[in-house]
């Protein structure tokens, strides 16, 4: 017998996490990460108590976008996540620092459970998971492990881009797990490509954010990123 | 303490089998411990105990073992114990993988080929080996 009782005890530390939101895609550099890390910021902004992990083991980024520096976990019994901006903060920069980490599939893995095993996250309205992109290791074990998470999917109108984000999108279906829907980024033209296009997989097309010159320059200054134009769209996507 | 957390991961495990398989009661527990994440065997079969009593587990022995840490080099094959690398690792690292082992990868390279490309072969984290209950 060979039980892995990491598996068993996810459950219980997601118990008074309310809404799981994994903010994923196709391809890499179409703003998941940046979804991901302001996305948090307006929900806190707006009193909602809020996590957010990084599963981005090898190119972690939240910290960088959001100039988290000097913070560590406290431990008791497990894990509790250091809180700023309000919150509640988990990644692999903590055990790793800037050092490149060559992880295989297996590793990747593991270092997941162990990450959903041992933080105590406490209750939170909302648990925004920044993910690598595809459907490797990390998108089938939050599929495996979390039963409660639901994906936002994030594209350009690229063609390249759609056609893995179709692939995710009929993966996601056939496994029947909750889409929130798409937001369509770097957008550069007015043309409804994306939002008619999203009506062939009967998912919601949630909106749209503009390429923003200014985002950048505002790259690890939380004050500045929620005037950006990138935030306002989100914000009006997300209702606030 | 974040033994506590794993601990406490064993005990649901077990209640969860005990469950599934319709048994009364469980008698016995098996758990390997392996060297690479440093358990705290100590503090680990403290809070085993403790969560034992708070979920009213009482008629389970829990029996702990040690398992050593094996890696092995894809690149060339090379096979060492963690034990071996464990010397050349400063406090803050050897705590690092205390956390996450799989950060290994950062801090030690294959003693032959330097490679950090190496797999873990066995002796990583906790797992339970035997369950032993009665209907
Ligand atoms: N709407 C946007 N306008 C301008 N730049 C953007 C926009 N969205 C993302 N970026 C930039 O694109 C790069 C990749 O974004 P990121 O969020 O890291 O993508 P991913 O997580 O999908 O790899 C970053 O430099 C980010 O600042
Ligand atoms: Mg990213
Ligand atoms: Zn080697």
């Amino acid at each position: 017998m060979n039980i892995d009782p990491r598996l068993n005890i996810i459950k219980e530390r997601l118990r008074d996490v309310r809404r799981v939101v994994a903010i994923s895609g196709g391809k890499g550099g179409i703003g998941k990460s940046s979804v991901a890390s302001i996305g948090a910021l307006i929900l806190s902004k707006s009193g909602y108590r809020v996590g957010l992990l990084d599963l981005d083991f090898w190119g972690p980024s939240l910290d960088t976008i959001l100039g988290i520096e000097n913070i560590f976990p406290r431990e008791e019994k497990g894990i509790i996540p250091p809180e700023i901006f309000a919150i509640k903060f988990i990644s692999i920069i903590y055990y790793a620092g800037e050092r490149p980490l060559p992880l295989r599939g297996a590793d990747i893995s593991n270092a997941i459970v162990e990450l959903l095993a041992i933080t105590q996250w406490g209750s939170l309205d909302f648990l925004i998971i920044d993910m690598p992109p595809g459907m490797g290791d990390a998108t089938l074990d939050i599929i495996r492990l979390v039963k409660k998470v639901e994906f936002l999917i994030v594209t350009t109108q690229s063609k390249v881009v759609l056609e893995t984000v179709e692939k995710m999108l009929r993966m996601l279906k056939d496994l029947k797990v909750p889409i929130l829907g798409i937001i369509e980024n770097m957008k550069i033209t007015n043309s409804p490509f994306v939002k008619d296009w999203a009506k062939k997989f009967d998912v919601s097309f949630l909106g749209e954010i503009n390429f923003d010159k200014n985002l950048e320059t505002s790259i690890g200054n939380v004050d500045k990123l929620l005037e950006t134009n990138f935030a306002h769209s989100l914000k009006k996507i997300m209702r606030f | 303490m974040h033994e506590w957390a794993l601990a406490q991961a064993v005990v649901y495990t077990a209640i969860e089998y005990q469950r599934k398989e319709k048994l009364r009661e469980i008698v016995e527990l098996e758990i390997k411990i392996g060297e690479l994440q440093q358990i705290d065997r100590e503090i680990f079969e403290f809070a085993l105990k403790e969560i034992v009593q708070l979920k009213k587990m009482t008629g389970m022995r829990v029996r702990v073992e040690k398992e050593e840490a094996i890696l092995k080099c894809r690149v060339c094959g090379y096979q060492w114990s963690f034990a071996d690398s464990m010397k050349r690792l400063s406090g803050e690292q050897a705590e690092f993988i205390h956390f996450l082992p799989e950060v290994i990868h950062i801090h030690s390279r294959c003693p032959q080929c330097k490679s950090p490309d190496f797999e873990i072969v066995k002796g990583r984290g906790v797992k339970i080996t035997a369950i032993k209950g009665i209907k």
